[in-house]
């Protein structure tokens, strides 16, 4: 099956698309340039296969470099990790360059280096992805390095020990910023210790502490199985060659049974409550503001990225505006949905010079209480269009068309999501997005993360009264003060 | 062919970038790059003024000024530039170096008409609605960047502190590219008025076009919008450096909000395409890049009394520097580890470095010029970077041969010849942790 990428038509301007004036005229430069209509997109199709044991293929042709991306995109991730097993899946992906049954991890790095290719192996909520980006002129003997690395890893106890000294050495370094404290205590309190957002893809101390090469090798056998996972190339290739090579490499891959995690029901949020984490010292305060979202799956899907557009997604967006190109209290504000195949966090941030804390929380909470009134056409027609005629953007480098591809892999999207795309978005109503704005912004129910100097913002935040003020640790536990 | 050398092979792996240069009657250079695999364009103007050019008690001015070129000018109303652009499906971005500021826009083909009106408004108007607010706000914005990317992250302080030590006094890369939070309150509107009649001309930037679009339209369009702005003075010259000397080993602390300390090395060595530029880069990777690297495959994977080391050259228009960084492991003492960095050093002054260690460099590196001209912006930067350091957008085949050129022997003797000589040893540590500095006698612990 092939489908093509397609965006014919727009029918999205409503401006005509009167020619330029000639330039025999003089230039009135008060006169915002009138642009002709968008271009055409015509990305190339994406051809599929599937091989006997169930490994998915998705090949895109894309001849302007003599490169070639590969990304084996395994659908298991950190959200089945046991309880007492987190950072498994994190560990399991490193492993994968750290040793296979006929390459040790120095000669992996070693050939990797000659042949003048790049060798990843990483995992985050859904997914463990191994990239291969090659010259094409190296594609064989890259290519059998990249099958000896998903295919025959050992997992050495050697190489598993120094691989987990380092977890536990950024786990330590991770107290020095402020940013990743936030995004830790904020999971921890979203989602408390019962469910799997609740914690750290890379582990805690004590759960890191705990994994041995068995636990790696058992996570690999159940999940890094042909019938669980997608080939996704893309670059200066024959498909026709290419699906022979990739046949001979991983059609000896054995089926397996894939684990499916069932995950609890994160807990019902509170009152709005300020969450406050000391970081004594701390020049910036460290926000993170919102509540649980949706899956990936949502039908809300097109109106929620409208929305978030609209309030923290683009630099013309209300928080940014609001929060630097207003008041200047930060260097960047935004939001985002995390969508992963459960309820990712809905997040507003930023990082607030300190003495601004407590201005800054009123100004996240009026955008997060107005962003709930009905968005004026203008804006609304701004953040379409941003959106709509900014796709083609994401697929000019084999990378960027890979990087497309892995959603529509892992959340089993229509091989035409990108096709349908513009039209989607376009379908997009005022009424929709004010819906789903007050569906799932709800000021009176977020959890307020700020970590910051205590001693210089906490009088001010209780100024503000948008709720109790309770002080968490960096892993956002109860502390008491 | 009788003049087959190791610099042909290299322009067989490294495709050429075609493009078209010409020159306004203003000064301004325009660089077109036809690019038509897909219906995107890249405008990218680079004005020649970096941090380098400010004055005594105006570090981080020109990135200052960066961020005022998007708050508007003559025909562009406040926020304006960002909307227009966003509503047509644009990104944009300013960047900026010791050397130079680039500002781009990444369009969807039929928009490139915009961000020529918008680029040649600022070029050509931005002052007459500068004002003291957009300068406040802007100060404030930036300031809150230097706490982001440097006061409020572990190690944030040590480059400027390495900079300040490496560089005499008045070199004009012995400050930070974000400057201070003093400077930055002193700068004033006038400042802004007259950096911008000073550097802010078309004699002193180059445009490129990248991507796809049809060149007698472009041509027709920035003839249209540039033209007639008129070309500024001659520029001041730059900074006139003379080569740094650091007479002795200089060691340097600083107490951080850090739980592990970090030592960096810093030497000076030489400007962007010396002749021994391409060899420190090799020697860098030789160090520090990839498990097998000599400091990587020692101290982190073997001995594992380190968590991370990095090394690289750090070259410039004017001057270039060449750093190791080096974090121990928790426990682990920083005057053992520069003890085997030494011995290290040693080896690679006194021996060659095998010929499967040079190809591993030499291929990366190949690797890497490729995966630069896979987007319109990388095009347009490598353009840009070449017609200003260069002398020429035509570089990229002979920039790339450089690295084919590099033997072992010149990879010993640039490790010689500037690794050999006084350092700059900058010791991060834990608050109230100061015997955890390097000194000349190594280290108390």
């Amino acid at each position: 099956m092939s489908a093509r990428y397609i965006a014919k038509g727009l029918g999205l301007i409503s401006l005509a698309a009167f020619p330029l004036v000639a330039g025999a005229q003089a230039l009135d430069r008060t006169k915002q340039p009138v642009l002709g209509p968008p271009p055409v997109v015509s990305l190339p199709p994406i051809a599929t296969r599937e091989l006997p044991n169930g490994l998915k293929l998705m090949i895109v042709e894309h001849h302007e470099l003599p490169v070639a991306h590969f990304a084996l995109v395994v659908e298991s991730g950190g959200t089945i990790d046991p309880a007492s097993k987190t950072g498994l899946a994190n560990l399991t992906a490193a492993m994968l360059t750290e040793g296979t049954t006929t390459r040790s991890s120095l000669e992996i790095a070693d050939q990797a280096a000659f042949l003048g290719v790049s060798l990843t192996a990483a995992s985050n909520w859904d997914a463990s992805t191994i990239r291969l980006h090659t010259p094409t002129s190296q594609l064989d003997s890259a290519l059998a390095l990249f099958a000896d690395v998903a295919l025959r890893p050992s997992f050495p106890q050697g190489e598993f020990e120094r691989i987990k000294r380092d977890r536990l050495t950024s786990l330590l370094q991770l107290k020095d910023r402020p940013t990743a404290i936030a995004n830790q205590a904020y999971a921890a309190i979203l989602y408390g210790s019962e469910h799997p957002y609740g914690r750290q893809l890379i582990g805690s101390e004590a759960s890191v502490q705990g994994l041995t090469p068995a636990d790696l090798q058992g996570h690999y056998r159940t999940s890094f199985v042909p019938n669980n996972a997608t080939l996704i190339i893309v670059g200066d290739v024959d498909p026709a060659q290419i699906e022979a090579k990739v046949r001979s490499l991983f059609g000896g891959w054995q089926r397996g049974n894939v684990v499916q995690a069932a995950l609890p029901e994160p807990p019902r949020a509170a009152g709005t409550t300020i969450y406050l984490v000391d970081k004594p010292g701390a020049p910036q305060s460290s926000f993170r503001i919102g509540s649980i979202g949706v899956p990936r799956s949502t039908q809300d899907y097109f109106a929620l990225s409208v929305l978030n557009t609209v309030l923290g997604g683009s630099f013309t967006s209300r928080l940014m505006q609001n929060l630097r190109e207003t008041h200047g209290y930060t260097y960047g504000a935004g939001s985002g949905f995390d969508m992963r195949r459960s309820a990712g966090p809905f997040t507003a941030s930023a990082e607030i010079v300190a003495e601004k804390t407590d201005s800054a929380l009123i100004e996240f909470m009026k955008e997060l209480n107005s962003i709930r009134e009905s968005v004026p056409a203008e804006e609304l027609a701004k953040a379409k269009r941003y959106m709509q005629l900014g796709l083609p953007g994401d697929f000019e480098t084999t990378q960027q068309i890979a990087a497309a591809l892995i959603p529509v892999a892992v959340y089993d999207l229509p091989f035409d999501y990108y096709n349908t795309y513009v039209q989607n978005i376009e379908a997009v109503t005022a009424a929709e997005v004010q819906r789903v704005a007050r569906q799932y912004i709800n000021p009176s129910s977020l959890a307020i993360v700020i970590v910051g100097d205590r001693t210089s913002i906490e009088a001010g935040l209780k100024a503000v009264n948008a709720g109790p003020i309770v002080l968490r640790d960096f892993f956002g536990q109860p502390v008491t003060p | 062919m009788p003049t087959a050398t190791t610099g042909v092979a290299a322009t067989s792996v490294v495709p050429k970038i075609q493009f078209e240069k010409y020159t306004l009657d203003n000064g301004l250079e325009v660089i077109l790059h036809e690019d038509h695999s897909t219906p995107i364009v890249t405008v990218n103007t680079w004005y020649k003024v970096g941090s380098g050019d400010e004055k005594p008690g105006r570090t981080g001015f020109a990135h200052l000024f960066e961020h005022i070129m998007f708050m508007g000018s003559e025909n562009v109303p406040v926020g304006m530039f960002d909307v227009a652009l966003e509503a047509a499906g644009a990104d944009n971005n300013g960047s900026t170096t010791e050397d130079r500021t680039n500002y781009f826009e990444n369009l969807p083909s039929n928009a490139l008409a915009l961000a020529l009106w918008l680029d040649a408004d600022r070029m050509g108007f931005l002052l007459p609605t500068m004002d003291k607010a957009k300068l406040d706000l802007q100060r404030e914005v930036v300031k809150n960047e230097r706490r982001q990317g440097v006061d409020n992250v572990p190690y944030g302080r040590a480059e400027e502190t390495i900079l300040a030590a490496l560089y005499p006094a008045g070199h004009p890369y012995s400050w930070s590219v974000i400057g201070s939070l003093a400077d930055l309150d002193a700068a004033s509107v006038e400042d802004v008025s007259e950096f911008f009649r000073t550097y802010y001309a078309p004699n002193n930037a180059s445009i490129t076009i990248a991507g796809d679009f049809d060149p007698a339209e472009a041509k027709r369009l920035v003839q249209l919008y540039f033209g007639d702005i008129p070309r500024g003075p001659a520029m001041p010259p730059r900074p006139a450096v003379t080569p740094v000397v650091v007479p002795k080993d200089t060691f340097l602390i600083i107490e951080d909000r850090v739980q592990l300390p970090r030592a960096y090395y810093n030497w000076p060595t030489v400007r962007l395409f010396d002749a021994d530029d391409a060899a420190l880069d090799v020697l860098a990777s030789v160090l520090a890049s990839g498990k097998n690297s000599r400091l990587y495959k020692r101290l982190v994977y073997d001995m594992q009394i380190a968590q991370d080391v990095s090394a690289f050259q750090a070259s410039s228009k004017l001057a270039g520097r060449f750093e190791i960084n080096i974090t121990p492991k928790p426990e682990q003492s920083l005057a053992a580890i520069d003890r085997i960095v030494s011995e290290e050093l040693g080896k690679l002054m006194n021996e060659e470095i095998t010929e499967r260690e040079l190809r591993r460099v030499q291929n990366s590196y190949r690797a890497s010029f490729l995966n630069r001209l896979a987007s319109n912006l990388g095009k347009s930067e490598t353009l840009n970077s070449y017609n200003y350091m260069a002398g020429t957008p035509d570089y990229v085949q002979q920039d790339a041969a450089r690295y084919e050129q590099v033997t072992r022997a010149d990879v010993q003797r640039v490790a010689r010849m500037y690794l050999g000589k006084p350092k700059v040893v900058l010791t991060v540590v834990p608050e109230g942790k100061r015997e955890m500095m390097l000194t000349a006698s190594g280290g108390s612990q």
